[in-house]
Formats: C-alpha cells, structure tokens, sequence
C-alpha cells in the first residue's frame, strides 16, 4: 500500500495560530496559558485583542512550557522563569554556534 | 510482557510513602531530565524515571501496580487472571483476552487510564476527544537538510479497542522535510498523531530534526561558512577559486590582498529559509604555507624579504607606546 506523503511544516513567524490551538497543541489549561501571558513567557499578537493570536512559534514555547510544568512539577510563575533561562541559553548556543562556524 | 521494577528505577522500597517517591522522583529528574542533563542516555533514563512515577504517584495506579506481583527486572510475565476486571472501568473484559506479549508495562497503564477515561465521567465519556501527539527524531545528512527530504517514519501507536484493551500498532507516515531545515529545529506534521476519538481531530506529529555536520560546511542560523585555504601569493595577486558549494560549485574571484580571517560572501548561497528567502555562504580565507620549500624557492623568499619594506607588526609600536 502506498502511504501518501505529508508536508511537515516549519513554526516560523509568519504561520498563525489561534487560542484554541496553542491550548489544545500544548496540553496546558486555559488559565495556565493565561498566566504565562501575563508573565511575558507567551506573546500574543496583539495582547489587547479580544482573542488571542499567537505566531506558530509560541507552540514550540508552549509545549516546552507543558513539558517543564509536568515533568518538574512546577507552576506556572515558576516555568516561565525555567522558560526565560532557557531562552537565554538558546540564544547564547547560538551565539556560540555562529562563532564556531566563523571560526572554523 | 517484561516487567519493570518502578520502585528500583526510583531507587525506592516498595512501602516508601509519596513524599519519599516524589522526593527520589524531583532528584532524579532534575539529574536525568533532557533540559538539564548533557548525560548520554539521559533522554531514556528520564523516560524510565517518569514511567515509573506516573504510576507510582497515582494511588489507584499504584495499588494495580503492586497487584501485578513482584518479579525481576526484565522477566516475562503476565498480569494475574483478575487483574483488569479488578482495576479497568467496566470490568475490562479486554484485558483479559489481550495478548501482552505485544505491549509493555507502561502501554498497559496507559490502557487503564484509558479505559478509565472511556466509563467514567458520564456524558464526557461521549465528547470528542483529540488525538494525543506523538514525537520523533528525524536524523538527516547536511545535503538531505539544504534540498530538502522525503523521510519514512515507522512509529508504534497505542490504539483501544471498545472493550478497553490496549495493543500496538505499527504507524507509518512518508512526511516531506522542507529545504533549509537547521540541526535542533523542530517541525509539525498535522493530524499525524493520535487518532481523536468520537469525532475529535487526530493529534499531531513533532518531528526533531538532528542534522550530520558536514566536513567543509558549518552552519550558522540560514548563513554557511566554508575554510577557504589559499597561498600566500594568491592571496598577494588575486585568484580565481572553485569553490565548493552545497548547490554546486562557483567560480569565486579572490581580490588582490585578501587577507586571511577574511570573509568573501557568497550572496543567497546559504540555506534556504522559506519566505525569509537563502541565507549566504561565506568563504573563511586562510592563508597556508608550503610546508617544503626547495633552495631555489627560498632564494626567491629572500628576494622578496630583501626588497619589500611591508611590516606585518608595525602596528605593535604605535599600539605599545599608548
């Protein structure tokens, strides 16, 4: 049997996903992704809209955020404080890749 | 079925309260957890350690746990004769007639909770429900990741029957991987997950893209580098080069007075980055020296030292004297 072939997307800045999704896609509660809004570890688009949409990048964040939340047991406040760190050393890997990559 | 000793895996007795196996569980996964720990199986220790919290954290799981019987770690088993009718919602007539051979402990918890999902909660038994999401690593060589891929996916998926028996099912998906994709970025595949259940969407697949380094290029976000070696009378005179480049090769011009550290850019020569459009190829200029110079060549060195007045250090003096 021939099994037809699906494209695998990207999450990029440009793709939008809605409240319901990042909810439903993440496995965090509603009030769960409320809070890490407020904490600044989700963004929405537009934070004054009446509902949120977010750029298909905030999934991996949000999913990241669900993983931290089960597996250490944490509250919200306290995973998007894990969620900034992380960032930081996101940012800094890459920054380490870069000047590998010039460097050689 | 093999078994698995949970309490062991936490490094718990089997009378120890739920204090002590969240405390042995928070240890453990602070030290095993794929976020934290650089450890090379720690991704598989961690999953051990969860398995076995997830059930031993829950009474109920617990108590169907502990009425599996004790064995040794690995040896085969099967669950005592009334073991699902005592502990699967609706008397779990299918864990009695399922084979185990085909599942492992952790597929048989996940029956539980199931089933349990399934009788309980009255009219939410009924609601849709989605389908869970799966994960998978997709390793790919550099040239699969810059043209972009097709990959077979053979995954084992969990699936119920009505009677609340559990197997599994081998789930095999073709998915394209688009061109351009980095070492460590993740992608989705829609409905390529879970099937949903009484009309719910079929959940997700999450795909980790782990990418083979290449020998001449190194990635940098959309952007390349490649070593360019050049001698010292290239880089003096200005050459032309072919360069290797992941979508064939190019003529490079080499100026005049190149520099080594230099950077000569390869405009949209990078990774593709969807709308983003191609990041660049950038060629690192290195200078080499010959590491055998006959008296003829060395003569010849002379002549140049003899009449060139350039001084690769002067800026030692003027920076020194600040």
């Amino acid at each position: 049997m021939i099994t037809p072939i699906q494209d695998a997307v990207r999450f990029d800045t440009v793709t939008e996903v809605t409240w319901t999704q990042l909810v439903t896609a993440s496995g965090l509660t509603e009030d769960e992704v409320t809070e890490l809004v407020q904490y600044g570890a989700l963004v929405p688009r537009d934070p004054s809209a009446p509902t949120w949409t977010f750029e298909s990048r905030w999934l991996v964040v949000a999913r990241h955020a669900s993983r931290l939340r089960h597996d250490f047991e944490l509250d919200p406040h306290a995973v998007s404080v894990v969620l900034s760190f992380a960032e930081r050393i996101e940012s800094l890997e890459a920054e380490l890749r870069a000047l590998r990559a010039q460097l050689g | 079925m093999k078994y698995k000793d949970y309490y062991g895996i936490l490094g718990v007795k089997r009378e120890a309260s739920g204090d002590e196996i969240k405390t042995a569980y928070r240890k453990l996964a602070r030290k095993f957890h794929p976020d934290v720990s650089k450890e090379k199986d720690a991704e598989e220790k961690f999953k051990e350690v969860s398995e076995a919290y997830e059930t031993l954290k829950d009474a109920e799981k617990r108590a169907a746990y502990d009425q599996l019987g004790t064995y040794r770690e690995g040896q085969e088993f099967r669950p005592p004769p009334d073991w699902g009718q005592q502990y699967a919602p609706g008397g779990g007539s299918g864990f009695n007639s399922r084979a185990f051979e085909d599942i492992d402990l952790s597929d048989l918890f996940a029956g539980l909770a199931g089933a349990r999902g399934r009788a309980g909660g009255g009219p939410r038994a009924n609601r849709p429900m989605p389908g869970s999401d799966y994960e998978a690593v997709v390793r790919i060589s550099f040239d699969q990741a810059f043209h972009g891929t097709e990959v077979d996916l053979e995954l084992s998926a969990l699936e119920w029957d009505p009677d609340g028996g559990v197997r599994r099912v081998p789930h095999r998906v073709r998915t394209r991987i688009p061109r351009g994709v980095t070492n460590g970025e993740k992608l989705r595949v829609p409905g390529k997950g879970g099937k949903g259940a009484n009309g719910g969407p079929d959940g997700d697949l999450y795909l980790d893209i782990e990418v083979a380094d290449h020998p001449l290029y190194r990635v940098s976000g959309s952007d390349l580098y490649i070593d360019l070696p050049l001698a010292p009378w290239e880089a003096v005179l200005g050459t032309s080069v072919e360069l290797p480049t992941p979508a064939g090769t190019v003529t490079l011009k080499v100026p005049a007075g190149t520099r080594a550290g230099q950077q000569l850019r390869l405009s949209g020569r990078g990774m593709m980055r969807g709308a983003a459009g191609a990041g660049h190829l950038y060629a690192l200029v290195r200078i080499e020296v010959p590491s055998v110079v006959d008296d003829a060549q060395k003569d010849l060195y002379r002549q140049l030292a003899d009449s060139s007045n350039f001084d690769a250090r002067a800026h030692f003096v003027k920076e020194a004297s600040r």
